[in-house]
């Protein structure tokens, strides 16, 4: 997946999470703030790169402030902010591109 | 050295006495010598004790580096007193000095800073919240905070094993010998209960008031038979912080849900019957329970005997149906209950000693039929955690939790699952606040497990529809949820120690690693 530009998805709500990605630079770069880091700041990071990496995003930064999110909705979150990072607006996987 | 919850307790804290847990009656029995104040003769008449201000105080005691002063917390979020006193304390010059209040919060924050300054360097509390808590666990007090129960707190102070040179009272209403009363004023506390023995046990007792009433003040609940001087500052505290208006009743579903477990749970045990007797705290399902409660009260035709501990609105509806016979009370949390306290005639006030206190002859704790509480975390050794929270950092309160656990026939924690993404069933707490021993039920959102400790329990809720299921199922089910967590960054330095209430080392809390 091509991203052509920053995109945003998620709110600061409690039990979510706000994922912004940046597209360019080297690789996938990861930034966390999150309420639960010491004991899931590990797998939010593995969880963001493996969403990352199977929508085929390679070159981004990924901005993370976690509110306590469940994975499936941190997955969520930065699968519905990479379609809006490439501009996709239809045919969307519902359902989640990730299984 | 292990103690009897598993916990690895530094030998070098196992000095001047000091013991490891050893479960709950490990000193029952023990008889000791209870510590005493210096005073000294009065003859002459009096014409009062007030003084000008809180630095004359100061001249006058004496006071100087090293001393301990203790502060109540029924003012709570709204307090000034704590903040007031310290800051005197603090431009007179004076450090090394220990805090030994019964509860510090965010009203307290500005506390954090002299700890950071070194001019603070002990804290001993019940409960240890915003920043003062988070300087604790970056490791800036240079002596090992002390966590005790509110119970554990006066057994402390009795046996000796802390000694108050100086105890500022906060009182809504004063005479001018001190006679001191939670009420009449304009920072309506209540009750003045927790202070009590601090009155009782203390060098100096200063009563500060914002409302200077005329002599006597009675019935009072700090007697000016034990106060030194009474200053009169302009204001103690913040009204709408100190008794809030009564709490709606939750609304959120799971709270409601969890609430008519509890109270199912309290119908299907035997010790539903009338006259008995119950607790509980001021969170959301806990209060809800109380709703839960009056259907089954009148179903059964039973009446409550007596209520105990902070008191909130439903308790006094209760008493004001006639569903429960007396509250003796400890603190208000709202308006509602201040109001009620010493007006209704079957409403009463205690002191912290009659509430929860092992080192005395007779606590009410330890006739109590059920408790409800709250916990931040409970594991599958049914232990609970009240002050730190998932990222290890103290923001809790054990309060009346260890000693209403350990006195109640059936006690009950009520909490979700899962918070957010924290597991609140876990497989091992990151403190021990209550041990497991003490903890009879635990009631959440996705089923209910009872201590196999206590079968009777068991078997007397396997004839209701209530969803049972064991602790173990909880947590796999909430680490299924939010998954396994990794462990919390501690550095070995012992910031603080969790001390049982009978005075033995129950926990400690280690300094955390600040993550980035």
């Amino acid at each position: 997946m091509q991203l052509r530009k920053s995109a945003m998805s998620g709110t600061l709500e409690s039990s979510d999470a706000m994922v912004t990605l940046e597209p360019g630079g080297e690789g996938i770069r990861v930034e966390i703030t999150s309420i639960v880091k010491a004991q899931y700041g590990r797998q939010i990071e593995a969880c963001v790169r493996e969403t990352l990496e199977r929508l085929g995003v390679d070159n981004v930064k990924a901005i993370v402030v976690d509110k306590g999110a469940l994975e499936c909705t941190l997955k969520a979150r930065v699968e519905s902010a990479a379609f809006r990072a490439a501009e996709i607006d239809s045919g969307f996987p519902w359902g989640g591109a990730i299984k | 050295m292990e103690n009897a919850v598993n916990r690895d307790i530094p030998d070098e804290l196992l000095v001047e006495g000091r013991e490891v847990y050893q479960g709950p009656n490990h000193r029952q029995g023990y008889r000791y010598k209870k510590a005493s104040p210096k005073s000294f003769i009065q003859t002459e008449r009096q014409e009062g004790k007030v003084v000008s201000s809180l630095r004359e105080v100061l001249e006058l005691i004496g006071f100087h580096d090293g001393m301990t002063v203790s502060f109540h917390h029924h003012f709570r979020d709204g307090d000034y007193v704590v903040n007031l006193v310290m800051k005197e304390i603090v431009d007179m010059g004076f450090k090394d000095i220990t805090i030994a209040a019964t509860s510090l919060g965010s009203a307290n924050d500005p506390v954090a800073d002299y700890i950071e300054q070194g001019i603070v360097t002990g804290i001993q509390t019940s409960g240890i919240r915003g920043k003062i808590g988070e300087m604790v666990s970056h490791g800036k007090l240079k002596t090992t905070a002390i966590l005790r129960s509110h119970g554990g707190r006066v057994r402390a102070i009795e046996e000796g094993e802390v000694h108050i040179d100086v105890a500022f009272i906060g009182a809504p209403t004063s005479d001018c010998l001190g006679n001191a009363r939670g009420k009449g004023g304009k920072s309506d506390c209540g009750v003045l209960g927790y202070h009590e023995v601090d009155a009782r046990y203390a060098d100096y007792v200063v009563v500060i008031t914002d409302c200077l009433v005329d002599f006597p003040n009675f019935p009072p609940s700090i007697e000016a038979s034990y106060v030194d001087y009474v200053v009169v500052m302009d204001e103690i505290g913040d009204p709408k912080k100190i008794a809030t208006a009564a709490a709606r009743f939750s609304t959120d579903p799971r709270d409601l849900l969890m609430a008519e477990y509890c109270a199912k749970v309290i119908e299907a045990t035997p010790y539903f019957k009338d006259g008995f007797s119950f607790q509980t705290g001021a969170g959301g399902p806990s209060l809800a329970a109380n709703r839960f409660l009056e259907p089954i009260l009148r179903k059964h035709g039973i009446t409550i005997g007596w209520i105990i501990g902070g008191i909130t609105a439903p308790a006094v509806d209760l008493l004001n149906k006639g569903l429960v016979k007396t509250i003796i009370d400890t603190q208000d949390f709202d308006i509602t209950a201040v109001e009620s306290v010493g007006t209704h005639p079957r409403h009463f006030v205690m002191s912290t000693s009659q509430y929860a206190s092992p080192s005395n002859k007779s606590a009410f704790v330890n006739m109590l039929d059920y408790v409800i509480l709250a916990a931040l975390e409970v594991d599958v050794d049914f232990n609970v955690n009240v002050v730190t929270g998932s990222d290890g950092v103290l923001r809790g309160a054990p309060g009346g939790h260890p000693d209403t656990a350990a006195g109640a026939k059936c006690s009950i924690i009520v909490t979700p699952l899962v918070r957010g993404r924290m597991a609140t069933i876990c497989e091992s707490v990151v403190t021990v606040t209550t041990p497991g021993q003490d903890v009879d039920v635990v009631v959440t959102d996705y089923g209910i497990a009872v201590n196999p400790r206590r079968p009777e329990l068991l078997e007397a809720l396997k004839k209701t529809k209530l969803p049972l299921r064991t602790i173990e199922e909880l947590q796999q089910e909430a680490y299924s949820i939010v998954g396994t967590p990794d462990p919390l960054p501690f550095k070995d330095r012992v910031v603080a120690i969790v001390e049982a209430r009978d005075g033995t080392i129950l926990d400690v809390v280690h300094e955390i690693d600040p993550i980035e």
